[in-house]
């Protein structure tokens, strides 16, 4: 019965190899959905080193494996970038090997402009944060450059544009960095562009222009992404040549435009921001030329309009002396009266002071000072009598007033205290003497009680021999004489020898003890 | 005035020295020598600007590029 092993019912569902469903899962897939085109924000990215792209895109609940192959990733217009809201068309396909099903997308474009504007805002807070965007970072563009070099593409209409306008204002030599101005070699090679030209020396075999135009036509935000890619505005900041950006239309503002040096709205209008117009500079040349001429002349006409004014004003030579002849005329003619009529005047006048002069004058004054004289000396003699009286009496008036009296008794006074002074003085003197005196006295009987003539008195005698005392028994014995002195007077002893007088002595010194 | 000579100076120089040099010929202030020797720079500055303006030559040229990317030589335009 159970020999074989019969399947059971519902048991004749077919059976595949693993391959054989991978195969089979991958065709469903990629036949039933076909080409699709899905919305997501981008997250995960990875560029892996072969080239290929894998990033997810996702919403709020799931996510969508991507990949794009390196091939793919150049065509791109967008990169997918962390973040970054995307409509990514492509086929859904399998992986068998891992049992995983993903999108292949070979074109990505920015899901609204909304989005791919805020991820510039983002850029442009960076560099300018940065300060790249700074006025005074920028820098003047030369006037009238030699060589001037263009970074953009180097077919289409833009260089066309370029070139024309320049030839029309005026021709200069032109050096075309070709680059892709659009997809993912765009921003890489606009960078190496600005940098290359920086790099090149000026007047070497590729002579470094002195102005650069980075220029693209018109197209789409994503077309014109390149130009927002923060590789390109750091080239063109960093970028020692003077640089013009001209991406776009006028309404279309890349990252590029806040950090290059000018900004034109057009290819056209960064050739006329590039160089002026020649003819105008020509007629400006030959105008200031024509100035220059006009003001040498308009100089030297006016220096010789007043040369010749003054001249006309100068008066001739005869004019200028006639007043000064016409003067010393005149003077002339009046210097002969004006000296005779002094002469008259003072002749006039020394009549007039030499008439009153004569002796009589002088006999009169003379004669009046001597009596006056007269008059004054017989005043003399009584005014001196007079005079002598007054003092006299002035004199007499005064003696009685000087007596001795109050002199004498002045004199008297002090006789007598001098007097007393005198007695005071001897009384004084005798007080002393006396007291001096009992003093000598006391003295004197202290000396005779202590001195050894009082001593004599009382029965003691003094030994003396030749004149010297003697005061021991052995001296006495010596002695040839002995001298005894008494209260009354002296005894000569001996006159023997030594030697007896010596041994009759003793017993006579011996009783004065 | 600056020290660089007339025949080295850029066009702009030439012609900012121009302007300058009518400037004072024109107020009329200036001795008369000098009158006559700003007349004679001015004539050399115009000159040194004529040469500049006659430069004007037409000369396009690509940059070739090696597999980097690097600037190696260029090559003439035409046609454009």
């Amino acid at each position: 019965m159970d020999l074989l092993d019969d399947p059971a019912p519902g048991q004749n569902t077919p059976e595949f190899t693993v391959s054989e469903i991978s195969g089979a899962v991958k065709r469903t897939l990629e036949g039933e959905f076909g080409r699709i085109r899905v919305r997501g924000e981008v997250s995960r990215v990875v560029k892996a080193r072969s080239g290929h792209m894998y990033y997810d895109i996702k919403d709020d609940r799931n996510q969508l494996a991507c990949t794009t192959w390196k091939g793919q990733v150049a065509r791109l217009n967008v990169i997918p970038e962390e973040g970054l809201e995307v409509v990514v068309t492509g086929r859904i396909t399998a992986y068998g090997a891992q049992s995983k099903y993903n999108m292949n997308v070979d074109e990505v474009a920015v899901a609204g402009k909304g989005a791919l504007m805020a991820l510039l805002e983002k850029r442009k807070k960076t560099l300018e944060a940065e300060g790249l965007f700074d006025p005074a970072r920028k820098k003047p563009l030369p006037y009238l450059p030699e060589i001037i070099g263009v970074v953009t593409s180097p077919s289409g209409a833009v260089i066309r544009d370029i070139l024309h306008r320049l030839r029309d204002r005026f021709p200069r030599k032109v050096l075309i960095w070709p680059v892709a101005v659009q997809g993912e070699k765009c921003a890489p090679e606009v960078a190496r562009a600005i940098a290359g030209f920086n790099a090149m020396t000026p007047g070497g075999a590729l002579p470094r222009p002195d102005l650069l135009i980075v220029a693209r036509g018109g197209g789409s935000v994503e077309d014109l992404w390149g130009f927002n890619e923060e590789t390109v505005a750091r080239a063109a900041a960093a970028s020692e040549i003077p640089l013009i950006s001209a991406v776009g239309h006028e309404t279309d503002t890349t990252l590029i435009d806040y950090v290059s040096d000018r900004r034109a709205p057009t290819p056209t209008a960064a050739a006329e921001l590039a160089v002026p117009v020649r003819h105008e500079l020509i007629a400006w040349v030959e105008q200031q030329d024509a100035r220059m001429r006009q003001a040498l002349s308009q100089g030297l006409t006016r220096r010789d309009q007043r040369l010749r004014d003054m001249a006309r004003a100068l008066p001739r030579p005869d004019t200028l002396l006639d007043t000064p002849r016409q003067l010393v005329d005149t003077r002339g003619a009046r210097l002969a009266p004006a000296l005779i009529a002094g002469v008259q005047r003072r002749k006039v006048r020394l009549a007039d002071v030499s008439g009153s002069l004569r002796p009589s004058t002088l006999q009169r004054a003379w004669a009046s000072e001597d009596k006056r004289f007269q008059t004054i000396s017989s005043r003399l003699d009584p005014a001196l009598a007079r005079a002598l009286q007054v003092k006299k009496n002035s004199f007499a008036a005064q003696a009685p007033r000087f007596r001795p009296e109050a002199l004498h008794r002045d004199l008297d006074r002090k006789k007598e205290t001098f007097r007393a002074f005198v007695q005071r003085l001897s009384e004084a003197g005798h007080r002393q003497t006396a007291a001096l005196r009992d003093k000598i006295e006391a003295a004197e009987r202290l000396r005779l009680t202590l001195g050894y003539e009082a001593t004599l008195q009382r029965g003691f005698a003094v030994v003396r021999s030749d004149g010297v005392l003697v005061t021991g028994s052995e001296a006495a014995r010596k002695a040839a004489r002995l001298e005894i002195q008494f209260a009354d007077g002296r005894v000569t002893v001996g006159g023997k020898a030594p030697g007896r007088k010596g041994s009759a002595k003793p017993p006579q010194q011996g009783s004065l003890f | 005035m600056t020290d660089t000579p007339v025949t080295d100076m850029s066009f702009e120089q030439a012609m900012s020295e121009l302007e300058k040099v009518l400037g004072q010929l024109e107020r009329g202030d200036v001795a008369l020598d000098e009158s006559i020797a700003l007349y004679e720079r001015g004539a050399a500055l115009k000159k040194r600007c004529e040469e500049k303006l006659k430069e004007a030559e037409e000369k396009v040229a690509a940059i070739t590029l090696d597999g980097d990317g690097t600037a190696t030589g260029t090559k003439p335009v035409e046609g454009l």
